[in-house]
């Protein structure tokens, strides 16, 4: 893993000066709401309906075990004794103080941690692929360029006022687990036939009001040109971006308005200008490459006997192993993925308890590497499969082995009305009824892969455009309705979803979704997720048992 | 009259303005003047053959390409600020400075506030029209508060990559 030096650390040392100043100015009454919140922002803390709440970068989603224990530590010291991993990969603290905040930073800073650009109209933390390093997918190690540009991009003196938030993911595998096509940038890494390495280079994808799957308009960068390329992206987002109206201020709007070729055109005459003098050096691209080399893997049979035995021995084992565990690289190695999905639970949330669990079972079993998903899981990519045993029991002793990834159960949804000031109904609560309502672990299964997100507003943070069943929470008279679409995919086969029909009830949406479930059992066929039955099927079967009732 | 702070060899400084900034609906003053893009295209010639120093005040949403040629002649290029979260300026200052290699004054005129320093300072502004009452001993601690930086820009600065390589 990269590892901060003297540099990087002087960085997070001196914004955490700042900000000590700036929050003793406020405290002080020198600075009045209005003047301090933009420093705030800046600084990743939110006001929110009953208390600040302050978002931690989580850079590309990698975490070691003494940077989880501090973020546990501060839960259970500033907090209420837990967190909530975000689907920007961040972890978000909804119960802070004020006052405490810079002690946070400072804490933070030593462990080389900081809440820099989790807010603002800035370029937030670049996430990439959970399985980076691990997985045999990938053409090469994408944390080397998502670490290229956390640095490109950390206070970046043209590109930290745009037009509004800037999100870039990059995936190095096929299987796209970062939903590269639905963000301001999304990159692709892939190999020519020559064997050289470049991006495929997505702009212009989105959620909230406006959703669209991102066009293409490069199909192929050299990957040393990567910087100078997003310098002229963002150039021409920072000049010609709106301004005038904040739900018109993506970048998709551009690239929508522009038309993707016209837009593509003008990057590349800004790239042309720009040159090769705005990319980084092979000798720092080789340092950071070096970091994320990882040698210390054993040799070892594909097969272990222990692995084996357990998953014969115990059903509950064999079924965490079947949905849980993902193949590696190495032989004798696997990926274990952790669900925040526990049954009944707040999706993503962990305890402080959980936390330290995670990190003690990383040091101990994992190389020292914790990852976060964009779908609020938690990853330790590198467990020997001798060691999967003692790790899935430590798991659910701590009540987090629940085996339910991918499956209708691993829901992403916002914190919603139950913490955010933006949100026009509950999120919360509604992913708890759907999980309740399958909590039957064998009809789960029979299901399959099924990803429903859910968001308590239009803002979209739920991701449910992207849903294979999306729920949006509107507000209908002081009620909270939601508005069901079908066939969303924020993967590889990028879409976004279609609406069902009128906005349910609070209480019917459980009931609606077990009921689109039916209708999928009964459709499908053979080897076809929820997804691929939908596209087939199209809307109809759907509407019509949904809505049977209402006739 | 707002205080002007000039930006010389690394060192904020509280300075006398020498020129006037004359909106499009007043009369033009005598001496140093800034004016709009639209009224220096019209009146520039005249101006400087008058032998006076002129400046021009672009819009956020003009673009500095379009002095190119007149670049020369210009002593002061005023870059506004309508709202301080409103970035389109600092890709302006930095193309005047990297393409364009204008020697003259970058001013910052608007909602000028000290926490942008910093990033104003690493894109070429060498002089600032503060909204917020900063002296320019508070303007120079906000400017320099980072001791490294990640990227290149017009500023010069070694960025993190190059010290490391020492």
């Amino acid at each position: 893993m990269y590892q901060y030096d003297t540099i990087d650390k002087a960085m997070l040392a001196d914004r955490s000066a700042e900000f000590r100043g700036q929050v003793a100015r406020r405290l002080a009454g020198e600075l009045t709401e209005d003047q301090f919140k933009p420093l705030r922002l800046m600084n990743g803390l939110y006001l929110q309906l009953h208390a600040y709440m302050l978002r931690v970068a989580i850079p590309y989603g990698s975490l070691n075990p003494t940077q989880l224990r501090k973020l546990a530590w501060i839960g259970r010291t500033y907090d209420k004794g837990y967190g909530h991993f975000t689907t920007r990969t961040n972890l978000q603290f909804h119960w802070i103080k004020l006052a405490d905040t810079p002690d946070i930073l400072d804490h933070l800073a030593s462990v080389d941690m900081h809440a820099i650009q989790t807010s603002g109209n800035c370029i937030r933390n670049t996430t990439t692929d959970p399985y980076a390093g691990a997985t045999a997918e990938e053409v090469d190690d994408p944390r080397v360029w998502a670490e290229a540009i956390r640095q490109w991009s950390t206070f970046h003196p043209e590109f930290s006022f745009l037009p509004r938030k800037f999100k870039i993911a990059i995936t190095a595998a096929p299987k796209d687990r970062t939903a590269a096509r639905v963000h301001d940038i999304g990159l692709v890494l892939k190999r020519a036939r020559d064997g050289a390495l470049g991006f495929e280079v997505i702009v212009g994808g989105g959620m909230g009001r406006t959703p669209y799957v991102g066009p293409t308009i490069r199909e192929f960068l050299p990957v040393n040109r990567l910087l100078s390329y997003l310098e002229a992206i963002l150039r021409v987002y920072n000049r010609h971006g709106r301004r005038d109206n904040i739900y018109k201020a993506r970048i998709k709007i551009l690239v929508a308005a522009l038309g993707k070729d016209e837009f593509a055109r003008q990057v590349e005459a800004e790239w042309a200008k720009i040159g090769e003098g705005a990319d980084l050096p092979d000798t720092e691209l080789a340092r950071i490459r070096g970091a994320f080399a990882q040698t210390n893997f054993e040799t070892l049979p594909a097969q272990s006997e222990a692995f084996e035995a357990a998953k014969a021995a115990k059903p509950a084992f064999a079924r965490f192993v079947r949905n849980n565990v993902k193949p590696h690289k190495r032989p004798g190695y696997g990926i274990v993925e952790i669900s925040l999905k526990g049954i009944g639970d707040t999706p993503g949330d962990a305890t402080s308890e959980q936390m330290e669990v995670v990190a003690d079972l990383a040091e101990q079993y994992g190389l020292g590497d914790i990852r976060v998903t964009h779908e609020q899981n938690l990853v330790l990519p590198h467990v020997k499969l001798d060691d999967v045993p003692a790790v899935w029991a430590a798991l659910a002793e701590a009540g987090i082995a629940t085996p339910n990834i991918n499956l209708v159960s691993d829901i992403i949804a916002c914190p919603g009305l139950d913490y955010c000031a933006l949100a026009n109904a509950r999120a919360i609560p509604i992913a708890q009824h759907i999980a309740e309502k399958f909590r039957d672990q064998d009809r789960a299964e029979k299901i399959g892969e099924l990803k429903i997100k859910i968001s308590g507003c239009i803002n979209a943070c739920g991701h449910h455009h992207v849903g294979h069943i999306g729920i949006l929470g509107v507000d209908k008279k002081g009620e909270e309705f939601y508005q069901l679409t079908l066939g969303g995919s924020g993967a590889e086969d990028a879409s976004v979803g279609s609406m069902l029909g009128p906005a349910l009830p609070y209480d019917k949406v459980a009931d609606a979704v077990d009921t689109l479930v039916d209708v999928y059992l009964r459709e499908r066929h053979d080897g076809e997720r929820f997804l691929d039955t939908f596209r087939r099927t199209g809307v109809t079967p759907f509407k019509e048992a949904v809505y049977a009732d209402a006739h | 009259m707002p205080t002007l702070i000039e930006l010389k060899d690394g060192v904020a400084k509280a300075a006398e303005d020498p020129f006037t900034h004359v909106a499009d609906d007043q009369d033009m003053a005598s001496g140093d003047v800034i004016v709009s893009l639209g009224r220096f295209q019209a009146e520039g010639e005249g101006l400087l053959s008058e032998g006076r120093r002129v400046g021009v005040r672009l819009k956020a949403e003009e673009e500095v390409e379009a002095l190119a040629y007149d670049l020369p002649q210009l002593s002061v290029v005023a870059l506004e600020f309508p709202k301080y979260r409103d970035g389109r300026a600092y890709t302006n200052a930095r193309l005047l400075r990297e393409r364009f290699h204008f020697k003259g004054e970058v001013r910052a005129v608007g909602d000028v506030l000290r926490e942008q320093a910093a990033f104003m300072v690493r894109v070429g502004f060498d002089a600032f029209e503060p909204a917020d009452d900063a002296s320019s001993n508070e303007w120079q601690a906000a400017a320099h508060r980072y001791r490294h930086v990640y990227q290149r820009s017009a500023d010069g600065r070694a960025p993190a990559f190059a010290e490391r390589e020492g």
